[in-house]
């Protein structure tokens, strides 16, 4: 019996000393002394597999976007995603593989949605999400073009008669957690000396199922989102969106730190847009330009110059295939939020600049 | 009927008029004395108004419209209303497994088979549903009679074994009715487990967090009452750190941050499976718990016994050990069991639209705002039903293996 | 002699099983710590690549820059991240040493009452336990928070109670007391009449041991503590003023409220967790031998008596384990109130922080280390409990 606790203990003491051997042999590039210093960090980095080929070698992109905010992301009861967000992961597709169906929308929370793309379980970020410094630096994402110029709201019931920030003295606040609209909220209404009940929600539906039920005197979100939102409460003409702004929300397409083949390519999808929209080529008329002489349009259209392959694509119709299978900003907008449908929302920034907006796209040159 | 009271009354003793008599039994089991019968008009008057606002609340105020509309969501989730035809195979052959099985392990056509049949015929009287699920649900009943009869003409020598070949085979075959094969416009198009939901999903997250904890549990349970401490540590480790935490953080770990441990490229495990897993390593510590449980109560004696008849360590803890080890604890198993089953609402949380997830999205579809309540009493009592079954069952295996009189 | 003859018919090598001891151990310990590097080295060079970040701490120290609803102690959005996590475990901490008292007392009495010999009674019981036992927990937290608080009227219309408790779908408003200058004299007094009670009560205790008749010595120390502090109450100026909530503009004022969120994760966890508790209950009072009954009877004790003296100390003995357990479970059962906007630990640092700072290694370590020192600091003092009263039996 003696013998054998002793060879027991032999065994333990084997085991342990086998262990760190293999601790040794496995982690010269793991120490936590190398995590600090950046100078290791750089040679590591080219091993890294680049995310188009990643995404090429799957055969489809990966977009990590919204199930729950109708007109940007949403689920249908049929489980189809479709949405403003959900066309331009379509546009991606459409450039990379020529076919915007190559797609697989992966719905995630606020929460979850910069993990999922760090941990490369997704390859784009496109669910109405702010660009901000620290998302920007410290999350170590890349903001590609801002998609949609927003800003933060608050909707009311008009029973309240509230106008202004400073009537919400005391009142409940609904609103979504890890979102720089909890931040912003917390701001403004601190900088206004006004006191309020944060009431902290993961989602949209929970959020606006408590205001609905009058848990929460306000809900606040980007402005589009109410407006959008607005739509499925029982009684939408009971509600108001007060004409007070809390932030600036740039809203684009996010990409991870680090690769930018990927970040270029993001870039100039969401740009071709535009540029298609600046030059009035549509998905209806994109056929007449081929034979343009315009040479902006010819660069466009890949007809002049290869630059689909300076972001990778071999196809010198990428953005062809987008501005046919997609169309350009003015579609994308107009089929999701503009005049014919529900939300009826004015582009106002969202806007060319030749219009009075804010989109301003670098030339393809 | 209540002997097991604090203050017994012992039936024998009483008058025979007394004893048998309705009179009789209301005096000495609701008005035995002055506090008992005060006791039993409170009791009644609560009763009389519980029900009152039960019966009020379900036939006046409740709006049970949200329930037929969204009743392929609840049972289905979002699998294709195209493919629905694989569930119903999956059902029918459940239906011929159950009795074949049944035919070749309990031998019987007993109470509880006529049971289970009649369930799919009492389902068919659910006043909305087509005629079309009326007449699978009747051939889901023709299906396990046809088991039970086929069974019958099988040569089949060892029982015990072939029925576990023909559940396992059935699992597999359901597996991959589920999961299709082939082309996305072939005959059986793949469906992502990701869009398996409703009640489908939670039975089966519950069955195969068992059936893969139980093992994983014993495994763990052996570990830590071995005498090789390095094992024994180690499973002392796991044990005690996964009881230590809340499933809900293993849950959001694997969802969101298991892809940190894993190097680039690696296949991306489907979210359902991480769901699993992390319920299925949750799971199998409480698991082991309760099996030590079982192993500390085996007397010395019977090791001894093994050892002296010349098996090996190995053989004695297969042979002897663990089967007394595990039927004494059956009863803490089955309750484990449904505490797994009850846990897997918790994906929910990560996303996922098991029962529970899809309830949250009906609540939140504009056309049902405001009937929280007719959707979680409808879930409430679904899982309700499953979980009380398995209870009454394990009530019934215990007493039919004689734990504790042996 | 039996170990010569052993080492004489000794099996090869692949067979001896102390040889095999040795391998299967170093076998799972390679495989384990093989297993945790691979991993550990996927993260360490996974958030080299694609983040750019080391594992740091430090920035608990930053400003959260977020509201927390409800918090126990002073915190406003220009506290740091620890302090936020602090507010989120005080929570944790306020709901689950609530719901295990509440817990206690439902539990205790719907398995007093499934003991009944009162058939109604009894069948009550067994309902209830059989009913909460099997639905899920979350389902009942949901069902409880949207089927049930939210469903109550608007703050506009609350229900309104003696003027002073507002029902509405916000929470409970009730009167709370207000402490004035006098509070930390009161403070002391009432410190004062502890003492004084426990100084009588030991000396009963003697008492008692010493002439066999034991004086009900928890009553007495009861009604000495109520005594001063009722003198202390009328003699000091008005120690505590009450508070009582009203209705001024979007909310009540004043007073103390519970959440919304709070009474449903609160009423939902006692109302589970009681079911669980009944059994416990009921299983330790059937354990203890009916002779022991029948003794107490004949030596001329109440049933009073024999329940409070004789019963539930030796039932306490079996009770005390599993009790334990259920009072683990609902405190890591609280960290379901993420589901219905509670802000408690899991909430707080696991949704929030981590969402607005992105460190998950961190947070997870941080949660998880909570819990698990939670767990093992409880499953520490009832073993020590339980050790002790077990002296006292044998």
């Amino acid at each position: 019996m003696n013998s054998m606790r002793k060879l027991n203990k032999a065994g333990m003491i084997l085991s342990m000393v086998i262990g760190m051997i293999i601790a040794a042999c496995m982690s010269p590039a793991a120490g936590p002394e190398v995590v600090e210093s950046d100078e290791a960090a750089a040679p590591a980095m080219q091993e890294v597999q680049s995310t188009l080929s990643i995404v090429q070698e799957r055969g489809k992109l990966v977009c990590i976007g919204n199930s729950q905010l109708p007109g940007f992301g949403f689920l249908d009861s049929e489980g189809n995603f479709s949405g403003f967000d959900v066309d331009y992961c379509r546009a991606i597709a459409a450039a990379i593989f020529g076919d915007a169906n190559a797609l697989e929308v992966r719905p995630a929370t606020a929460r979850e949605r910069f993990t999922i793309l760090s941990s490369g379980e997704g390859d784009v970020i496109i669910r109405n999400t702010t660009w901000t410094m620290s998302r920007d630096t410290d999350l170590g994402m890349n903001f590609g073009p801002t998609t949609f110029y927003d800003g933060q709201g608050l909707m009311v019931r008009k029973e309240l008669g509230v106008a202004t920030l400073p009537d919400l003295q005391g009142a409940s606040v609904c609103v979504i957690t890890g979102t720089t609209t909890e931040l912003n909220l917390a701001d403004q209404f601190a900088a206004a000396g006004v006191a309020y009940e944060a009431v902290v929600f993961e989602d949209f539906d929970q959020s606006f199922t408590a205001y609905e039920e009058g848990r929460c005197d306000a809900v606040t979100t980007d402005k589009s989102s109410l407006v959008s939102r607005q739509t499925t409460l029982s009684v939408p003409s009971d509600h108001v969106i007060l004409d007070v702004t809390l932030s600036k929300e740039p809203l684009g397409p996010a990409v991870r730190h680090g690769d930018d083949q990927w970040f270029d390519l993001v870039n100039w999808v969401v740009y071709a847009t535009m540029l298609a929209e600046e030059h009035g080529i549509s998905s209806a008329n994109v056929d007449s330009f081929m034979g343009s002489d315009d040479p902006n349009i010819r660069k466009l259209l890949g007809l002049e110059g290869d630059f689909c392959a300076k972001v990778g694509i071999g196809n010198a119709g990428c953005f062809v295939d987008v501005i046919t299978q997609v169309g350009n900003y003015a579609e994308i907008y107009n089929r999701n939020l503009g005049p014919d449908t529900v939300f009826d929302l004015p582009r106002g920034l969202n806007s060319l600049y030749t219009d009075g907006g804010i989109l301003y796209a670098p030339p393809i040159r | 009927m209540t002997t097991a009271g604090v203050t017994p009354t012992d039936r024998s003793v009483l008058p025979i008029t007394e004893r048998y008599t309705l009179l009789g039994w209301l005096r000495r089991n609701l008005f035995s004395d002055l506090f008992n019968s005060l006791l039993t008009i409170v009791a009644i008057a609560s009763i009389f108004i519980a029900a009152r606002l039960l019966q009020r609340w379900a036939f006046e105020t409740a709006e049970w419209g949200v329930i037929p509309a969204n009743f392929n969501l609840i049972m289905r989730g979002q699998y294709p209303a195209v493919e629905a035809w694989r569930l119903w195979l999956v059902i029918y052959l459940l239906g011929t497994t159950v009795g074949l099985v049944w035919r070749l392990i309990v031998g019987q056509f007993n109470t509880t088979a006529r049971v289970l049949v009649a369930i799919p015929l009492v389902l068919m009287l659910i006043p909305f549903f087509s005629m079309g699920t009326r007449l699978y649900l009747m051939i889901t009943a023709v299906a396990s009679f046809a088991g039970y009869f086929i069974a019958g003409y099988l040569p089949i020598q060892h029982r015990g074994r072939a029925a576990a070949y023909f559940v396992m085979a059935y699992l597999v075959v359901m597996l991959i009715l589920l999961r299709g094969a082939g082309a996305d416009d072939g005959p059986m198009p793949p469906v992502q487990p990701i869009l398996w939901g409703g009640l489908l999903l939670s039975l089966l997250l519950a069955f195969f967090g068992i059936t893969l904890s139980f093992p994983l549990g014993v495994l763990l349970a052996l570990g830590r009452q071995s005498k090789l401490p390095a094992i024994r540590v180690m499973s002392v480790i796991y044990i005690e750190f996964i009881r230590g935490v809340p499933l809900i953080s293993l849950l959001f770990m694997g969802q969101i941050m298991l892809q940190l441990f894993l190097p680039d490229g690696f296949p991306l495990v489907d979210r359902v499976l991480r769901a699993l897993v992390a319920i299925t390593l949750f799971s199998a510590a409480y698991t082991a718990e309760n099996v030590r449980g079982g192993l500390q109560s085996i007397p010395r004696g019977q090791y001894e016994a093994a050892q002296a008849v010349g098996l090996s360590t190995y053989q004695s803890t297969i042979h002897i050990i663990l089967p007394q080890a595990l039927r004494a604890v059956i009863p803490v198993l089955v309750g484990q069991f449904i505490s797994l089953f009850k846990d897997t609402t918790l994906v929910a949380l990560v996303g996922i639209f098991d029962l529970l997830g899809i309830a949250r999205t009906i609540i939140a579809n504009p056309d049902w705002l405001g009937t929280q309540q007719e959707v979680f009493a409808v879930i409430a009592v679904l899982f309700w039903i499953f979980s009380y079954t398995m209870s009454f069952a394990s009530r019934r295996l215990e007493r039919r293996l004689g734990v504790g009189q042996r | 002699m039996q170990h010569i003859h052993a080492s004489q018919v000794r099996p090869p090598f692949y067979r001896d099983e102390r040889v095999l001891g040795v391998f299967s151990q170093v076998l799972v310990v390679v495989i384990v710590l093989g297993l945790g590097l691979f991993f550990f080295n996927n993260m360490i060079t996974g958030l080299r690549e694609k983040h750019s970040v080391a594992i740091t701490f430090s920035f608990l120290t930053q400003t959260a820059g977020f509201d927390i609803g409800e918090s126990l102690i002073e915190y406003s959005r220009e506290r740091t991240y620890l302090r936020a996590f602090v507010v989120g475990l005080l929570n944790t901490f306020q709901v689950a040493v609530l719901g295990i008292v509440f817990a206690t007392a439902l539990g205790i009495l719907i398995g007093v009452m499934r003991l009944s010999t009162n058939f109604l009674v009894s069948k009550i019981a067994a309902v209830y336990i059989d009913i909460f036992r099997n639905i899920p927990l979350l389902v009942l937290l949901i069902f409880w928070a949207q089927g049930v608080f939210l469903k109550l009227p608007r703050v506009a219309d609350a229900i309104v109670l003696a003027d002073a408790f507002y029902l509405s779908n916000r929470g409970v408003a009730i009167p709370w007391g207000l402490p004035t200058d006098s509070w930390g004299t009161y403070l002391i007094v009432l410190a004062a009449g502890i003492i004084a009670g426990a100084v009588l009560a030991y000396f009963l205790r003697e008492h008692g041991k010493r002439t066999g008749r034991m004086p009900l010595v928890t009553l007495w120390f009861i009604v000495t503590v109520a005594a001063v502090g009722l003198i202390g109450w009328i003699v000091l100026p008005q120690p505590m003023t009450l508070d009582v909530p009203t209705l001024e503009g979007f909310n009540t004022q004043g007073g103390k409220i519970l959440s919304q969120q709070f009474m449903a994760l609160l009423s939902g966890l006692i109302i589970y967790t009681a079911a669980f508790i009944a059994e416990v209950v009921r299983a330790g009072i059937q354990s203890v031998s009916k002779g022991q009954r029948e003794a107490a009877t004949a030596l001329g004790l109440t049933a009073a008596q024999t329940l409070r003296l004789i019963i539930f100390p030796q039932a306490l003995r079996v009770i005390i384990p599993p009790l334990t357990s259920q009072y683990l479970n609902l405190t890591k059962n609280s960290s379901l109130a993420i589901a219905i906007g509670y802000p408690d630990l899991f909430a707080v640092a696991g949704n929030t922080i981590l969402n607005q700072t992105g460190r998950e290694i961190e947070m997870f370590t941080m949660i998880m280390g909570t819990y698990l020192s939670l767990s093992l600091l409880t499953s520490f003092l009832m073993n020590i409990y339980n050790r002790r009263i077990r002296l006292v039996e044998r």
